[in-house]
């Protein structure tokens, strides 16, 4: 049936994205927030991460463009941008955070850049996953959150 | 029936309904939280700035049961807010942080953090957090009634109901005599639901108003800090309805803010000693008439030292009074060196930290004062005080430093009335002072009051960070003397800090001495409206110093400064010794903690070298924040070079002479000086030469 197709897709989706290492347990946590006082929660929240860190992601561009590199300032961005991914659960970009971080601490300007933009390519990468997946969640009939299945 | 619906239901069904306050900047994060604190069925308050969350706690006393912040904020340190939050209110509170490195861990318990989560935070650790409102609930009235006395205005304490000072002393007597069966009650059946029926009940909890605090504060001063009992303090202080267990508590919270003020000094100070390591013997500032060389610098240190002095000691900043607390005064063979070496150099260090933190009170940060208790009122336009952070968090308007009331003579005389003098002027003006053994305080003759202030308007753009800083100094050097002198210089000025005169002595040494350093100027500028608000003087002061260095730490301030230091400020070597102290504020404001401890050393040195010491000092201070710690070393190189040579100035009685030579200069200097921000321009180098001569 068309509706056990949707559901399975967007199941299918959703594994996809634990395994293929975009979304950690985090994401779960998420999703077990989501009731019916919280339908929509897990998109409220990406959306909201969304929204907030693409300033985020402004700022350290800007910092990244100022010479000398202020590393003191761009850990402190990237700090809250690694909070806010981890919150929801975007393993891939918290792991460029980190390793970004790690640049920052010796001061190494180039490795800051490059990992930067290798965060801001998963940063991308996610959303459009991300944006697929709700969009088939909202088409199909409400998922309830569960653990995933395989 | 009820009063307020709110609170009966929650608390019958306890720890259904508590009441918690969530502070996160990261939305994303708070929103998650607030989430997972709904599904925990918690009543729910949030906001993504410390301020908001401390307004919230203090307007409503008893709205609260619990804080949930994270540590790394924008607008304020979390663990800033965790130590007013439990100074003030007495809530327990959660920490939260993406880090989940140890020393952070250890940071926020010594701060008085109940607990310390990583994000991201799971719902199972959340459902258990109502532990720590009965766990302070539970223990404080055990504690008091141990205490032995009847009344338990802490009782409340867990109950995270704040009443107003007056509301408690209202219903103290009803209370306690409440307290007291409850309390019977309760230690029958300690483990358990008895708490939740006096916790339910409405406990008036004391709220320690920045009065109040003030009020504590000048008791603990009078008597010292060791020898302060609570049957005294509370004598002392005559307010009414408030008992010895309120007293006790507050003391006990008080002592270990102390310490660790102290124990941060310490370490800026060997820092700092590392450097120079001068002895105590300017330290001493009590030997005013020492001033002669520009002591002022050294006399900041001094001053700082008597502020530490005071800490250490006393652990208050009252003492600022103490020579010390001039530096400047007596410094001359000491060869302040280092702010850092001095045992009380940790003091210094202090001063200087607390200065700046004092100063920063006024920083717009508000909350400039680390975990001041007494809270500094800093002036919003201190602008500098973005490292004040820490401290604004005492500063919110209603932080009151506990300015150690003993430095009513402390004037600081922030004498130089161009910027550009003021590193001069203070010099002259510490001289001075410390010749008349002004008091210890930053004695800051009225003279020139103004050159702090021109000093202040000068930073304002440039070092926004510093500014505030330098706000906060200046603020302190105004107060300190310039009563008479009207500071045109930033707002910060304006307001007479005068009564801090402890604080504003330091502040305005450390406006002085920052005189040479645009940034200086702007510390010194911040510092002195800060001063006012300080009062309290010491403790703010230390407060504001840590605060600022630990605000400048995080913030590299001294970028911008350097930009505009380039130029001149090296001669600005008579404000050297100003420029000395500023350092240390600079360093605090400087791009690194770091930077402090190399600039409070520098400090030290500049203390004593009048222009020359100065002008090496100031270049140091010029330094990027790379630079500056560098430099720091460097200043403090030439510091001491400086000082060798001050050393043949006439001690003491040249500073008189020098004062009024220095007053020329300085009149000179501020004309030059009056567009350049940093107050050492390259005018001062000269002048300062000039200047060395005089001296």
């Amino acid at each position: 049936m068309e509706r056990n197709q949707m559901h399975r897709q967007v199941s299918v989706m959703r594994q996809s994205l634990f395994d293929q290492g975009y979304l950690d347990e985090q994401f779960i946590q998420l999703e077990e927030l989501q009731d019916d006082a919280n339908p929509n929660f897990v998109e409220e929240v990406v959306t909201l991460y969304y929204r907030d860190s693409s300033r985020l992601i402004l700022s350290i561009d800007q910092a990244l463009e100022r010479n000398p590199l202020d590393f003191n300032k761009l850990d402190t961005y990237m700090h809250q941008f690694k909070g806010s991914s981890t919150s929801i659960g975007a393993k891939k970009v918290k792991a460029e955070c980190t390793q970004f971080r790690e640049y920052c601490k010796v001061g190494n300007g180039e490795g800051c850049m490059r990992t930067f933009q290798q965060a801001k390519k998963e940063y991308t990468i996610l959303k459009r996953k991300l944006e697929a997946y709700f969009q088939a969640r909202q088409s199909g009939p409400s998922e309830t959150a569960c653990r995933p299945r395989n | 029936m009820t009063v307020e619906p709110v609170m009966d239901d929650p608390r019958d069904q306890f720890p259904i309904g508590m009441r918690v306050l969530a502070v996160d900047d990261d939305p994303t994060c708070l929103f998650f939280l607030e989430t997972l604190l709904r599904r925990c069925k918690y009543h729910v308050t949030t906001t993504n700035q410390a301020v908001a969350a401390l307004r919230l706690l203090r307007e409503n006393k008893d709205k609260f049961d619990l804080v949930i912040s994270d540590v790394y904020m924008p607008d304020m340190d979390g663990f800033k807010l965790l130590e007013l939050v439990g100074l003030e209110m007495d809530l327990p509170v959660i920490m939260l942080s993406g880090n989940g490195d140890t020393k952070l861990v250890m940071k926020g318990i010594t701060h008085g953090a109940c607990d310390y989560l990583l994000k991201p935070v799971r719902i199972e650790e959340l459902k258990n957090i109502w532990q720590h409102v009965i766990r302070k609930k539970k223990f404080d009235p055990k504690d008091s009634n141990n205490s032995g006395n009847q009344d338990n205005p802490h009782c409340g304490t867990a109950e995270g109901g704040i009443v107003s000072a007056g509301a408690l002393l209202d219903q103290n007597g009803k209370l306690n005599k409440r307290r007291k069966d409850q309390n019977e009650d309760e230690d029958e059946e300690n483990d358990e639901n008895g708490h939740d029926d006096s916790s339910t009940q409405k406990k008036p909890r004391v709220v320690w108003s920045v009065d109040l605090h003030r009020k504590f504060v000048a008791a603990v001063h009078q008597m010292g800090i060791d020898k302060a009992v609570p049957k005294k303090i509370l004598d002392l202080m005559n307010v009414e309805k408030l008992t010895r267990e309120n007293v006790a508590s507050h003391l006990q919270k008080y002592r270990l803010y102390l310490k660790r003020l102290n124990s941060i000094v310490n370490q800026q100070a060997n820092m700092a000693a590392a450097l120079g390591g001068t002895d105590a013997s300017y330290l001493r500032m009590g030997s005013l008439n020492g001033l002669e060389n520009f002591h002022t610098l050294n006399g900041s240190e001094q001053f700082h030292n008597s502020a530490f002095r005071s800490f250490p000691p006393s652990g208050l900043l009252g003492r600022l009074n103490t020579p010390a607390g001039l530096g400047m005064r007596g410094l001359p063979s000491s060869g302040m060196t280092q702010l850092g070496h001095t045992q009380n150099s940790s003091g210094s260090t202090i001063d200087q930290v607390n200065f700046q933190q004092v100063i920063l009170p006024g920083s717009h940060n508000g909350s400039v004062l680390q975990g001041m208790p007494t809270a500094l009122e800093l002036d919003p336009h201190m602008n500098g005080v973005t490292h004040a952070r820490e401290l604004s968090t005492a500063i919110d308007n209603r932080t009151v430093f506990p300015i150690s009331s003993g430095f009513p003579d402390a004037k600081v005389t922030i004498g130089s009335s161009s910027n550009s003098l003021l590193g001069v002027t203070n010099n002259t003006l510490m001289l001075e002072q410390n010749r008349q053994g002004a008091q210890g305080g930053i004695v800051f003759g009225n003279q020139s009051p103004v050159s702090v202030a021109s000093l202040n308007s000068e930073f304002p753009s440039p070092l926004m960070d510093h500014n505030r800083l330098n706000d906060n100094w200046s603020n302190a050097a105004q107060s300190s003397g310039i009563h008479s002198n009207p500071f045109p210089l930033n707002d910060c000025f304006k307001q007479p800090i005068l009564h801090h005169n402890n604080l504003q002595d330091n502040m305005s040494t450390m406006a002085l001495r920052i005189g040479s350093n645009r940034c200086d100027v702007s510390s010194v500028t911040s510092v002195s409206p800060q001063l006012q608000d300080i009062r309290a003087g010491i403790e703010c002061q230390a407060n504001l110093i840590n605060s600022i260095n630990d605000q400048i730490s995080n913030h590299a301030p001294l970028q911008e400064w350097d930009d505009h230091n380039q130029d001149g400020y090296y001669r600005s070597n008579v404000m050297g010794s100003s420029i000395n102290s500023m350092i240390p504020v600079n360093g605090a404001v400087c791009p690194t903690a770091q930077g402090l401890e190399p600039k409070n050393t520098m400090f030290l040195a500049n203390m004593d070298f009048n222009s020359t010491g100065q002008s090496n000092f100031i270049d140091t201070l010029y330094l990027k924040d790379d630079q500056v710690n560098k430099s720091a070393a460097e200043a403090s190189l030439k510091l001491k070079q400086g000082l060798l040579m001050d050393q043949r100035k006439p001690q003491g009685s040249h500073i008189s002479s020098s004062f009024g030579s220095l007053e020329d200069i300085v009149g000179a200097m501020v004309k030059e000086e009056q567009d350049k921000v940093t107050l050492i321009e390259g005018d001062l180098g000269c002048d300062t030469y000039s200047l060395r001569t005089c001296i």
